[in-house]
């Protein structure tokens, strides 16, 4: 048993709702008790669809358990059949129904449908929510995907794109369109948009872009083998890493890889003399490792932070994580317990976190400036307009999305300079923000509501505290053997809410390691000249 | 607008039970508002990562406002053996305990997999109360999909709470059903003014505040829901005071009425004290009924709330009710709400989702009530709709909110009017 408050990832079935959602003309039957419906809503509201998921639960009850629960199933098979006529259908058990032991493929089998029912064996126990989806996409190919004759032009089909996917909309059509410039055609876009009957033809495309190695890398490695398809292994995100997908592509179609870029703003965004105070800001990275990686080039190589810390949840993709984060000088981070991603966060004290609608609570918490970068996120993320990451556009996208919270450089200086203006006072934060910033030690807590907020709400009501686990905050280890003279502590004061926290660890630390116990203004200026950089 | 009573109510229609596919929230979710308003309480819940997910998508921001609820997700080694379960389970509840020692009551809530595994966590319950005691007391109670649905989960809480409570022949009224804290004051208020004390909660907002229950103890449910829980009060000696249930000014009247006069309560004293409050709960409603008369409406089931609140829309708001879904139908505790619903709507009990859709395309009313799962997929087909949730996250109980609980039904259909005033002209 492991106790849990907060999960990154949703359970394996939940993986397979977003492959089928994102289909077409493709029908999921899942043995699953009453009450696992709850999983629509996350299509229907965080992504706003505006059609029920093509998902039919058996919702099967106590009073049906001792019965036939096998019968149950096969009749929603059978209904879902009459009623949705899909091309084909998955088949599958929830975490429940793993435990009564039906055996939804061989049912499903056994009433002889007239269209491909695929069986799913998606392990609850073990597996979380992307294993759920690339499996199951996987399965989906391997069943309909058959041996046919290449596409006269050169094509190619995009895969890993899912429903309730971060950006996974924006994304395809700015793939599709960099593509479509170089002369590449997509054959085939799957799951996101595919029928039954396009999975079929995939193997007709010259080669597979995988857009998301969490939810499409076992159908690329399939399709390599099976249809000697190769993939592409750069995820095109960032300028560079756009620029070495296409090189990529055309070393596979012998096409060229110069393609149009001028509505490409980045590179001049960042090399502009008002982005010069974006330089070695430090910066903390996590979410799913592919964005997190790409995030992390973006951010040293193209935008000139510095990258202090980073890490992923989904432990599927550890190894490259690792390798990553070495090239960084740095040891990921992969857990999937936010409370240990917090604490890494609050020791690392980073002026910028990039990470998902956790890793926001978690900085807003901490008073630290944040921007989303990776799934799970919520309906705020998922935007009525154009919102790429991938590619050209993406890039602009990302340069203003990571910038905007940050406290912009005429500002930064002004509140150095004046700190003790009472407009620019702790609590205010940057100016273009309304002001909510929070100071180090949030103990201020908010009064949550007498009730709770509701489901799928906007932007939530700012509510933060302690957490279930006597939060750490406040209580970091060395202070408690470091004293702060007052008049020290009145110093340090006067250093901007948003480098105090490092100040303040940097000089405990340097105290520490002198062996003081106590930290005056000289100690004070003495560790700023030693961290100085 | 209060009609007077129906020559037929809905008492003894035919209910039209259908058995299918159902599109509701397991009772797991009661934990969101449950441990708001027990402050001293913790709900772990035993159960795998999807009943984790569920949680998490539900409460959705109230991850982070100091949640006093979590999931002890089953592991492949926790299926293998039972013991092993056990033991793991103590552990966990021994440091939960210990990093939060501010917990006094602990429920262990059982979910569909350790239902179906079997799991005994009432015996689980009795061991670790006698490991915690006396800081903590233990419960257990089930909130899985497959024994409750979404309020019920509340019900099988407080039900679990009862034969715990001590033996008290006070002669006390206790107040049935989690309120938020504001409407709570407003009816103990009322109730004072009335000269009706003492008066309990249940649940308590704190531990050390429960109630005593016996024979001379009798009970006002403030919510439909609580079938298990009156069942168990019962079962305890303590007598039921029968009423519609307290939404809109009608039912608030009605429901303290019968309390009032279980108490003695005198007519003029009943008038000085609701005088005030019922002529502001129907100035606020009349606000909302101009928007909402003559419009009709379709539950589909959710909260077990629907005939209450059907009968508030049909009678105060002038609305036409056609069809009336709800989860389950408990008569002997919607008699009263029953009897003034006018004969007319379908009443139904459970659901086969696909044929409710039939139904309600098929009859196109002018506002639907359901859950998030449907409510964009209904706005999308041109249908007006209400998400159901929201009228139990909300506080819509007695005078004061009246007004503010029509306000939720009339919302949408003012805001299809002003998104489409220019089609209009
Ligand atoms: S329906 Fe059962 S398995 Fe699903 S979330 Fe609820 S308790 Fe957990
Ligand atoms: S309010 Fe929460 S549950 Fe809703 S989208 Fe935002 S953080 Fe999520």
């Amino acid at each position: 048993m492991k106790l849990t408050l907060w999960t990154y990832e949703g359970p394996t079935h939940v993986g397979a709702m977003r492959v089928a959602t994102g289909m077409q003309g493709l029908h999921y039957v899942l043995h699953a008790p009453q009450g696992d419906t709850y999983a629509d809503l996350l299509f229907t509201m965080i992504e706003r669809r505006n059609a029920r998921p093509p998902v039919t639960y058996t919702t099967f009850q106590a009073r049906d358990l001792g019965g036939d629960t096998a019968n149950l199933f096969k009749d929603a098979c059978r209904e879902a059949y009459a009623r949705f006529q899909p091309e084909a259908m998955i088949v599958g058990a929830s975490c429940t129904a793993e435990l009564i032991q039906d055996d939804p493929g061989g049912l499903a089998e056994a009433i002889g449908l007239p269209i491909p029912v695929i069986a799913l064996d998606l392990p609850s126990y073990q597996r979380k929510e992307n294993f759920g989806a690339d499996e199951t996409f996987f399965q989906i190919c391997r069943a309909l995907a058959k041996p046919v004759a290449r596409t006269a032009a050169i094509s190619c089909n995009l895969l890993g794109a899912t429903g309730l996917g971060f950006r996974h909309r924006d994304d395809v059509a700015e793939i599709t369109t960099l593509l479509g410039q170089m002369g590449v055609a997509v054959n085939v876009c799957a799951p996101m948009g595919a029928r039954p009957s396009d999975i079929a033809r995939m193997g007709a495309a010259h080669f597979n872009v995988l857009l998301y190695p969490e939810t499409g890398e076992a159908a690329a490695r399939w399709c390599e083998k099976t249809h000697g398809q190769p993939y592409t292994r750069t995820i095109p995100i960032g300028v560079q890493a756009t620029r070495d997908f296409l090189a990529e592509v055309a070393g596979l179609t012998g096409l060229s890889p110069r393609i149009d870029e001028t509505r490409l703003r980045q590179p001049w965004w960042s090399a502009s003399v008002d982005s010069t105070y974006l330089t070695g800001k430090r910066v903390f990275l996590f979410g799913d490792a592919t964005h997190v990686m790409a995030a992390a080039r973006i951010a040293r190589d193209e935008i000139g932070f510095d990258v202090v810390g980073m890490g992923c949840y989904n432990r599927e993709q550890a190894r490259p994580m690792r390798t990553a984060a070495k090239s960084y000088g740095l040891e990921a981070l992969i857990t999937d317990d936010y409370l240990e991603v917090e604490d890494a966060i609050a020791a690392l004290a980073p002026e910028l976190i990039l990470g998902t609608q956790m890793e926001r609570h978690i900085a807003k918490r901490l008073g630290i400036p944040c921007a989303v970068i990776s799934a799970p996120v919520h309906v705020q993320d998922f935007p009525a307009r154009y919102s790429p990451q991938m590619g050209f556009e993406g890039a602009n996208v990302i340069f203003d999305t990571w910038i905007h919270p940050l406290v912009m450089g005429l500002e930064e200086h002004l509140l150095t300079m004046f700190r003790e203006d009472f407009e620019f006072h702790d609590a205010a934060g940057a100016s273009h923000h309304g002001g909510h910033a929070q100071a180090l030690a949030p103990q201020e807590v908010a009064q949550p509501a007498p009730l709770p907020e509701p489901l799928v709400a906007a932007e939530p009501a700012e509510a933060s505290g302690g957490d279930i686990f006597a939060s750490k905050n406040g209580q970091e280890a060395p202070s408690a053997e470091v004293i702060w003279l007052s008049e020290a502590e009145r110093e340090l004061r006067k250093i901007p809410f948003f480098v105090r926290g490092k100040a303040k660890r940097n000089t405990e630390k340097f105290a520490a390691d002198k062996g003081l116990t106590r930290i005056s203004i000289d100690t004070l200026y003495e560790a700023k000249a030693h961290y100085a950089r | 607008m209060n009609a007077p009573a129906p020559v037929k109510g809905c008492r003894d229609v035919p209910v039209l039970k259908q058995r299918g596919q159902r599109e509701v929230f397991c009772g797991l979710t009661g934990i969101i508002w449950l441990h708001r308003k027990m402050q001293d309480a913790f709900f772990l819940v035993v159960g795998s990562r999807t009943c984790a997910h569920l949680l998490q998508s539900a409460a959705g921001v109230m991850i982070f406002a100091e949640p006093r609820f979590g999931t002890a997700i089953l592991e492949e080694k926790d299926l293998a053996g039972l013991a092993d379960a056990n033991t793991e389970l103590d552990r966990e509840v021994a440091r939960l305990l210990s990093r939060r020692p501010d917990i006094r009551q602990l429920f262990l809530v059982g979910s569909c997999p350790s239902e179906v595994i079997k799991l005994d966590l009432a015996r689980a319950a009795e061991r670790l109360s006698a490991m915690h005691a006396p800081a903590v007391r233990v419960y257990n109670y089930s909130g899985s999909g497959i024994e409750t649905t979404f309020t019920q989960g509340e019900d099988a809480c407080l039900a679990a709470m009862v034969p715990a409570l001590p033996v008290t022949d006070a002669r006390e009224l206790l107040l049935v059903g989690a309120l938020p804290d504001v409407v709570e004051d407003q009816a103990l208020a009322l109730l004072a003014a009335m000269g009706i004390g003492p008066v309990r909660c249940l649940p308590a907002r704190r531990a050390a505040a429960l109630t005593g229950v016996g024979p001379n103890t009798v009970f006002a449910l403030t919510q439909p829901f609580l079938g298990d829980t009156h069942a168990a009060l019962v079962r305890r000696g303590a007598t039921h005071i029968a009423a519609p249930f307290p939404f809109g000014e009608e039912g608030t009247t009605l429901w303290l009425r019968a309390v009032a006069d279980a108490f003695g309560v005198s007519d003029a004293v009943f008038e000085a004290v609701t005088a005030a409050p019922r002529a502001r709960a129907r100035r606020a409603v009349a606000a909302h009924a101009a928007t909402l008369t003559g419009k009709s409406v379709f539950f589909f089931p959710d909260s077990q709330m629907e005939p209450c609140l059907a009968r508030f829309l049909t009678r105060e708001c002038g609305m036409t009710a056609l069809e009336v879904g709800t989860p389950y139908l408990h008569t002997g505790l919607l008699g009263p709400d029953l009897d003034l619903l006018a004969e007319g709507p379908v009443i139904s009990e459970g659901q086969d989702v696909d044929l409710q859709l039939d139904r309600v395309r098929s009859l196109r009313p002018d506002l639907t009530v359901c859950g998030l799962g449907l409510a964009n997929p209904l706005e999308a087909e041109g249908l007006t709709t209400k998400w159901a949730i929201e009228l139990v996250f909300t506080p819509v109980h007695f005078y004061e909110q009246a007004g503010d609980l029509a306000g939720l039904f009339s919302r949408p259909l003012r805001r299809k009017a002003l998104l489409h005033r220019e089609a209009a002209e």
